[in-house]
């Protein structure tokens, strides 16, 4: 298909942003044409010293009649937010199996790490037909990630992490593009989302050169940043225990109770006095400023990894 | 005294009118004559249109090719983003407002002048020294962060003169403040004996929703540029994540006026197509008080809109819902509008001089615009297209083919009144057309560009979007030639032009009632008001062929 | 019948109605004050939500002393704007009170304005200025400090504004050349006097009492 006239539909979303931007092509294009054969053609009829009836208006032409047609657009109105609002709804959350994968970007790159460790830059691979979950973080200025042939878009933040999910549903190389400016080359930091069968993709993932597992970095830092320290199973300090807690639910000294996801692993370490674990000392050094937001995804990981032998890991669900 | 002395009908002693009393350059610097603001506005927010406008001619130049062959990228940065604040702030909010607003606010409701003259005087003079801050910051070497300053490239990523745009744009909202506080006195104080509030030409509805949106909102964008030269000159920390700062907290208090400012922006244009359709379909508006509820609507609910400018920004999936709901519903008074000035049509007797070629080109090209907010409205197709060129066509859509076409319509239709000249009717409509071919030619291409996937604010672009960028360059052309040609034949008529009459439309207002130009105090007479504003024909009729029956007074000297 | 011809100006044509619309001018323009310090104190709560730990141990680094006294000072200042406002509307036979008070509100303001450089010194001194050597560790705290010193800064260039209005009219009464009765400029900046001290209301517990109340 020529890309200079249309788009291609290669995710699961596509296709139903698609059904919503043509019926609303079609309903907003019936409606222009309705307004502007309706002004040439009173324009014309009505034009001064016309032939066409003037005299006493008709009743029609009256206050319920005003009334009417604004209910009508309301109401109508009403139910395209409605049919909108329900395609959005439906594509919020990732499936639970989707495949995680994280982004950082900075001025003005992407780069890209798969959960073995396999890194890229500007680019990402996928298979097709499966779900996969971006886990997005920023190192400077506000950026956003855009494949338009998937139809997503998410602004990528410092100092947070954003997410986006999409299935792939066509093999192929597929743009992408930042759709946030930030800065001089802003309109240079593009990319490749290479989407490959499922077999392609196992066996391109197996060439890739051997970077640290993302988990595995994250397990050198654990004991490099002094965390193992208090953390360790092994260790004496009264310091929570890590094993099975990703997924978990914690309860927390102000009485609240959270889950410990993706965010509240973060926000532990780089501002561990927020969200104290009921019956602890808010004693835990804050990290913020000595970790990048890398080394931050690396210790999550490993966190991920101390599943608790009677606990599935499934429970890490989008955020 | 006799009816014809009152009239004018008989020879007063000769007086000068505005123009003429007073010729030197210090009466017009010192005045304080609504009347006379009105004519410095113009020529202040001509200049910066043309100066925004060379601006983008650049850029739409470097377009031509996907890989640029005129500008570097931070040039080509800095050119969108001086368009983007001049136009804005320096030409769109002021122009109808300042400009005709100012003119015509008083004379309409039948008043010597505004409620606070000098304010009024000082409203410019800040508009003046903002300009000059603004210029000053685009001499120094631009300003590279795009009309809306997001956080953190603005406080801690760009190198260029943040601080002398940001303080324009905040000096020039203060200018804004002051003209909101001004007409919205002036509406309340100074109507004259009979205009009560639902005789009140649509116009000066228009003008009184802006101002009180105008009051509310700017004081906010003041504040969000605040913040940014604080955190970026003091070295305050509010958008720094390091210091626990969100960058989202900008967006949100930008947009919080920003978007009502878009209404800013519309609301006046609203108001001039709702005075010309009337005069020149000899028709009474149809549908009176829902067109003034409509703009009260429109007003009001503009406050609670702005987040469907950061559905991807990271706000919460719920408060993209509220937004994506009241953007819906925000939607309907536009299109009641829209059907308004449609039925205003029927049975009317229509001509097509230029102010209602205009007028009617607005009504196609605001609902065209308009109807693409209802795509941009639905958060999943605004995923898609947000931060692309559809979105820049859309709201080129609303402020160009929309506001500015209504500024050239009431510029054309009060023309006569201001300068008391009337503009040579031929020439006028071929700039009409051409201005609506043009404009069409340089923003259809790009709301499919946009839903192809090219982002706004790309100085490169993939390859396959330059058929796109060409036509949208082409229409840039005609429609710079389109904005020349007024500029020509209307500085023409000034020396050259028919002499006008006090009312060569036959329109109804009081406006029309007093010589043109008009004396300095507006109306020799005070005007009294025994009936509604779009008087042409009886209630419940059609419209007819003679003159209406213009409110006037026949009132005590 | 008082002479307010010598006041009546442009555009108006009768007295009474150039008084009304002076006083409507003045609360639509407090009304966009509103907004502007709104939105500043809308900044200040996000923040303040987001981290609640951190504002309290700043909130605690503030001086609690000379926020009162301030406190104290401005809201004396409006009475005595409230007096002169009131003894106005009698007429020139409170003449001299009217000044006085009007003097009185301009002293206290700038014995205000005395108070805020002492306190500003200190916190100068206990590198309470968000920057590489800020006293406090907690994220977010120089965040808080960021807000004070914008808030109170903006607050300030309000209440200069406010005492340079009062002291013109001070000064013009002592000359004999405002018009005691009639003028409604003591009614008008009366109005923004008092916007200025509510504001400082509402900023007195965002500053001084997080970390204090409880």
């Amino acid at each position: 298909m020529n890309p200079v006239f249309s788009l291609p539909e290669a995710s699961t979303h596509a296709v139903r942003v698609d059904h919503i931007f043509y019926g609303l092509l079609v309903l907003t294009g019936l409606t222009m044409i309705a307004v502007f054969v309706l002004i040439v053609m009173l324009a014309v009829r009505y034009r001064r010293g016309s032939s066409a009836e003037r005299g006493p208006l008709p009743e029609i032409v009256s206050r319920e009649f005003e009334i009417g047609w604004t209910s009508a657009t309301l109401f109508l109105f009403i139910f395209l937010f409605w049919w909108a609002a329900s395609a959005d709804l439906s594509g919020l959350s990732a499936p639970a199996n989707a495949l995680e994968m994280h982004v950082v970007a900075k001025q003005w790159m992407w780069k890209t790490q798969h959960s073995n460790g396999a890194r890229e830059i500007n680019a990402l691979h996928v298979p097709v037909d499966q779900p996969v979950r971006l886990v997005m973080t920023s190192q400077d200025v506000i950026h956003s990630f855009f494949v338009p042939a998937f139809r997503v878009k998410q602004d990528v933040l410092p100092g947070r992490d954003t997410e986006i999910w999409f299935r792939a549903t066509k093999t192929g190389v597929f743009p992408l593009l930042c759709a946030e400016y930030c800065g001089t080359d802003h309109s240079m930091m593009r990319g490749r989302i290479v989407v490959m069968r499922q077999e392609d993709y196992a066996s391109w993932l197996d060439k890739q050169p051997e970077g640290d597992d993302l988990a595995h970095q994250g397990a050198q830092l654990f004991v490099a940043q002094g965390c193992s320290g208090c953390h360790a199973d092994s260790s004496s300090v009264h310091a929570p225990k890590l094993t099975g807690l990703y997924g978990s639910t914690v309860q927390l000294s102000d009485g609240r109770q959270v889950k410990a996801d993706d965010g509240y692993i973060r926000d532990s370490i780089l501002q561990p006095k927020r969200e104290v674990v009921a019956g602890y000392e808010p004693i835990m050094p804050v990290y913020a400023g000595l970790l990048d937001d890398g080394e931050v995804q690396g210790l999550t990981a490993y966190i991920r990894s101390l599943a608790s032998p009677n606990r599935t890991q499934t429970d890490g669900a989008a955020k | 005294m006799t009816d014809a002395l009152l009239t004018g009908d008989l020879p007063l002693p000769p007086r000068p009118d505005y123009l003429r009393h007073g010729v030197t350059l210090k009466s017009w610097l010192i005045t304080t004559d609504h009347k006379r603001i009105a004519i410095l506005y113009a020529i202040t927010i001509t200049i910066f249109f043309f100066m925004g406008g060379i601006a983008i001619t650049l850029v739409r130049l470097e377009l031509l090719t996907p890989n640029g062959w005129l500008l570097t990228s931070d040039t080509y940065n800095k050119l969108f983003s001086f368009h983007g604040i001049v136009m804005v702030w320096f030409f769109l909010v002021p122009s109808i407002p300042n400009t005709l607003g100012n003119f015509l606010l008083p004379l309409m409701i039948g008043a010597p002048d505004v409620a606070f003259p000098r304010l009024n005087l000082f409203s410019w003079y800040l508009t003046i020294a903002a300009g000059v801050l603004t210029v000053y910051a685009l001499i120094a070497g631009g300003v590279d962060t795009g009309w809306t300053f997001y956080t953190p490239y603005s406080t801690m990523f760009s190198n260029s003169h943040v601080f002398a745009a940001a303080s324009g744009v905040f000096v020039v909202g203060f200018a804004s403040i002051a003209t909101g506080v001004n007409f919205i006195a002036t509406t309340h104080m100074l109507r004259a004996p009979g205009m009560t509030w639902f005789r009140l030409p649509l116009f000066v509805w228009a003008i009184y929703a802006t101002s009180i949106v105008m009051v509310l909102a700017t004081p906010v964008l003041a504040i969000s540029l605040l913040l940014v030269i604080a955190e970026r000159w003091l070295g305050l920390p509010i958008f720094n994540p390091a210091n626990g700062g969100d960058p989202i907290l900008f967006q949100h208090l930008f947009w919080f006026y920003s978007h009502p400012a878009v209404y800013i922006m519309v609301l006046p244009a609203m108001g001039v197509v709702s005075e010309i359709i009337p005069c020149f379909a000899r028709r009474r508006i149809f549908g009176y008080d829902f067109m003034v509820y409509a703009m009260l609507v429109i007003a009001g609910i503009g406050f609670f809109v702005w987040g469907h400018h950061m559905f991807v920004s990271g706000q919460s999936p719920y408060a993209n819902l509220i937004f994506s709901f009241l953007s819906f519903i925000i939607a309907v008074p536009s299109a009641i509008k829209v059907f308004n000035w449609t039925a205003s049509l029927y049975r009317g007797q229509i001509s097509f001089e230029a102010p209602m070629l205009y007028a009617l080109g607005f009504v196609g090209l605001f609902t065209t615009g308009g109807l693409s907010g209802l795509f941009l409205a639905s958060i999943p197709v605004d995923v898609h297209v947000t931060d692309t060129y559809f979105v820049v066509a859309h709201f080129h859509y609303i402020m160009v083919g929309g506001s500015v076409s209504a500024f050239f319509a009431g510029l054309h239709f009060w023309w006569p009144k201001i300068t008391g000249k009337m503009y040579p009717e031929s020439w006028s409509r071929f700039a009409a057309i051409l201005m609506y071919a043009g404009f069409n030619m340089t923003f259809l291409p790009q709301f499919f560009a946009g839903y192809l996937g090219m982002p706004r604010r790309y100085h490169t672009y993939p390859p396959e979007f330059q058929i796109y960028n060409v036509m949208s360059s082409s229409g840039a052309a005609i429609l710079a030639l389109a904005y020349l040609l007024p500029l020509g034949y209307l500085a023409w008529s000034l020396y050259y032009g028919e002499r006008a009459g006090k009312n060569p439309w036959g329109a109804t207002g009081l406006e029309w009632t007093t010589f043109s130009p008009p004396p300095p105090k507006n109306f020799d007479w005070q005007p009294r008001v025994d009936r509604g504003p779009y008087d042409y024909h009886a209630e419940g009729q059609s419209a007819g062929l003679d003159p209406p029956e213009v409110q006037n007074a026949r009132g005590v000297l | 019948m008082t002479d307010t011809s010598g006041l009546l100006r442009e555009p108006w044509d009768n007295f009474e109605r150039q008084r009304s619309a002076g006083k409507f001018g003045i609360w639509v323009f407090l009304a966009s004050e509103v907004l502007f310090f709104g939105s500043l104190m809308l900044t200040y709560t996000v923040c303040r939500i987001d981290h609640p730990e951190a504002f309290a141990a700043a909130g605690r680094a503030t001086n609690i002393w000379y926020g009162t006294i301030n406190t104290a000072i401005l809201l004396t200042s409006s009475l005595t704007m409230a007096v002169a406002s009131q003894a106005a509307t009698v007429g020139r036979v409170f003449r001299r009170l009217v000044i006085w008070c009007l003097a009185a509100t301009a002293s206290l303001g700038i014995a205000f304005l005395v108070v805020k450089a002492f306190e500003y010194k200190e916190d100068i001194e206990k590198h309470l200025v968000p920057s590489a050597g800020f006293a406090l560790h907690d994220t977010g705290a120089q965040l808080f400090f960021g807000l004070y010193w914008l808030i109170t800064g903006v607050h300030a260039v309000h209440l200069i504004i406010g005492i340079v209005l009062v002291s013109r009219l001070a000064l013009l009464g002592y000359l004999q050349k405002l018009q005691i009765g009639e003028a409604p400029e003591i009614e008008v900046t009366a109005l923004y006097w008092h916007l200025v001290d509510v504001i400082w209301i509402f900023l007195y517990p965002l500053i001084y009492l997080p970390g204090r109340a409880s």
